[in-house]
């Protein structure tokens, strides 16, 4: 199983998360983030004032997978992130050893 | 003001009455323009200051404030008399010119209010509202009170011995706050942060808003000032509407230059700074003279609101530089643009009055300014030395709405701005104590 996690603007959000049902992923966890990238964030003037804005917003997207469905998944998630513009964000994904079901105590592959 | 008719004249009253309501509405939308100016940890605190000063100098100016204010005056031009302490003395059937007394008093009363709640914004985010509650009544009778008297009142000796003029508020309202806001800020000192922290508004929708109401209520402040339904009215009405307009444009233009970007709290200040301009001289100035009045005050002010990063004084909502410098410009400007048409006498520098009425102009302006800071900065002193007047670092740096007012304006912690994602309900007064 792969832990795919995805960091991406957050107006694309509802993309991702449709891009996903299409491909039959059952469930998401989606968190607030901020941070930066090789843009630096960016300035914001008031009355005169400039200030650098370092972190901006951002939401993160897990999902746990099983091999086999990994890249369509990523390939999915990067389709419907995308903008073209900078500060479209990363996706990664990590092996991950054990999934239990807390309801029921399935483990593996079955408890997703 | 002439106590010659028997009666009030209908007309006027009604006017007055909607102006009053006018101008005591621009202390909530005031109270919108700092609050979202501020950072979300103080918005509340931002709003209170605001609306608690509605609640104080209501009180102060029905106490003593009205009597010492338009009180018979009580020797040299200084202060008004005590015959209408409690508002004795004055009943339904009181007239001021053509309007009942007791609402000439009411609108006079909102004057007092916005100009107390104007000087919170220099200390936003760190005063202890304690002392708050202590500085505003105390404040309005020593400061706003005999400033007020000095321009308005039977006998004052801004108008009537020197004869500067001040239609609607530039001396006791604009340029009393700023300068009081000055002083109070050197009391306080800079919030912590400052020039390091990014101290951005935290709703900028918030300070339009605002920004509208105030001027809104700004017609019932300068139109209202005439207290007749009349043409000086009306010629004051077209000029706030002009300088407010001429002022957002001015700031924009400057901010285009050189910024780069013509911004929303630009418009906002520039609109404000323009009506704070035409202020005194809305009952006094040309047409042309009110757009040259807006434009100037919206161009200076967006370059005065960063003497603060230069001389290390944190003004934090910038009174100093829309409010003393705008009310500097349209009061000196009366002095250039004066007309006689409007002021039935005297006129300004390019309309053939020569310098003295530009003269007089600088002396009320420059006695004002120093008295509203000498006497703030006393206060001021005397309670950060007895209660204290700023806020602990530790109430300072969590924030003062969860510190002193225990609440907090906004849920964090939510994901697309919307419902919470989890909350608990505790019926009222049960406190919760964490399990060990």
């Amino acid at each position: 199983m792969k832990l795919i996690t995805a960091i991406v603007k957050p107006y694309r959000l509802d993309e991702v998360k449709n891009a996903l049902q299409e491909l039959g992923v059952h469930g998401l966890t989606v968190t607030e983030a901020s941070g930066y990238g090789r843009q630096r964030g960016h300035t914001e003037v008031y009355r005169g004032a400039e200030y650098q804005v370092d972190l901006v917003p951002k939401v993160r997207i897990e999902v746990v997978v099983e091999d086999a469905d990994a890249e369509a998944v990523i390939d999915a998630v990067v389709r419907a992130a995308h903008t073209g513009k900078i500060g479209d964000g990363k996706v990664w994904a990590l092996p991950v050893d054990t999934v239990v079901r807390v309801r029921t105590g399935e483990r593996g592959p079955d408890a997703l | 003001m002439s106590l010659a008719a028997a009666s009030a004249d209908t007309g006027d009253t009604a006017w007055l009455l909607a102006a009053t309501a006018l101008v005591l509405l621009m202390t909530p939308g005031l109270a919108l323009f700092y609050g979202g100016m501020v950072r979300t940890k103080s918005v509340l605190n931002m709003l209170m200051m605001s609306f608690v000063s509605i609640a104080l100098v209501t009180v102060v100016w029905l106490a003593a404030g009205f009597s010492l204010t338009f009180g018979e005056d009580a020797g040299g031009g200084l202060i008004g008399g005590l015959d209408h302490i409690g508002m004795s003395g004055i009943g339904p059937d009181s007239v001021q010119g053509t309007v009942p007394t007791l609402l000439f008093a009411t609108f006079q009363l909102t004057f007092a209010i916005i100009t107390a709640a104007l000087v919170s914004g220099a200390v936003a985010d760190r005063a202890k509202f304690g002392a708050w509650l202590v500085f505003v009544p105390v404040w309005a009778l020593l400061v706003y009170v005999p400033v007020a008297h000095w321009v308005w009142g039977p006998g004052g000796w801004i108008l009537e011995k020197l004869g500067a003029l001040d239609f609607a508020g530039g001396l006791p309202v604009e340029i009393v706050s700023g300068a009081s806001g000055l002083a109070l800020c050197l009391v306080l000192g800079p919030r912590m942060g400052f020039k390091k922290d990014s101290m951005r508004p935290h709703n900028l929708p918030m300070v339009m808003l605002g920004a509208g109401l105030l001027w809104f209520g700004w017609f019932g402040f300068n139109a209202g000032s005439a207290l007749g339904a009349n043409g000086l009215a009306a010629a004051a009405f077209l000029n706030t509407l002009a300088a407010g307009c001429t002022g957002l444009l001015g700031w924009l233009f400057v901010e285009q230059k050189r910024d780069g970007h013509p911004t929303t709290l630009g418009a906002a200040s520039g609109a404000v700074a323009g009506l704070v301009a035409i202020t005194p001289s809305c009952g006094s100035v040309s047409l042309l003279g009110a757009l040259v009045v807006g434009l100037t005050a919206g161009a200076v002010c967006s370059y005065a609101v960063s003497w603060k990063f230069k001389l290390n004084y944190d003004d934090s909502l910038d009174v100093v530089g829309v409010h003393l410098v705008g009310g500097v410009i349209g009061t000196l400007l009366i002095g250039v643009f004066a007309v006689d048409s409007m002021t039935g006498g005297a006129e300004g520098l390019l309309y053939g009055g020569g310098l003295a009425q530009l003269g007089k102009q600088v002396v009320a302006v420059v006695v004002v300014a120093v008295y509203a800071f000498a006497v703030t900065y006393g206060i001021g002193k005397l309670i950060d030395v007895t209660l204290g007047f700023r806020a602990s670092e530790e109430q300072e740096q969590t924030g003062l709405d969860l510190t002193v007012h225990a609440e907090t304006a906004y849920d964090h912690g939510v994901l697309g701005h919307g419902a919470p994602v989890s909350s608990s309900v505790v019926p009222h007064a049960q406190k919760v104590t964490p399990q060990a």
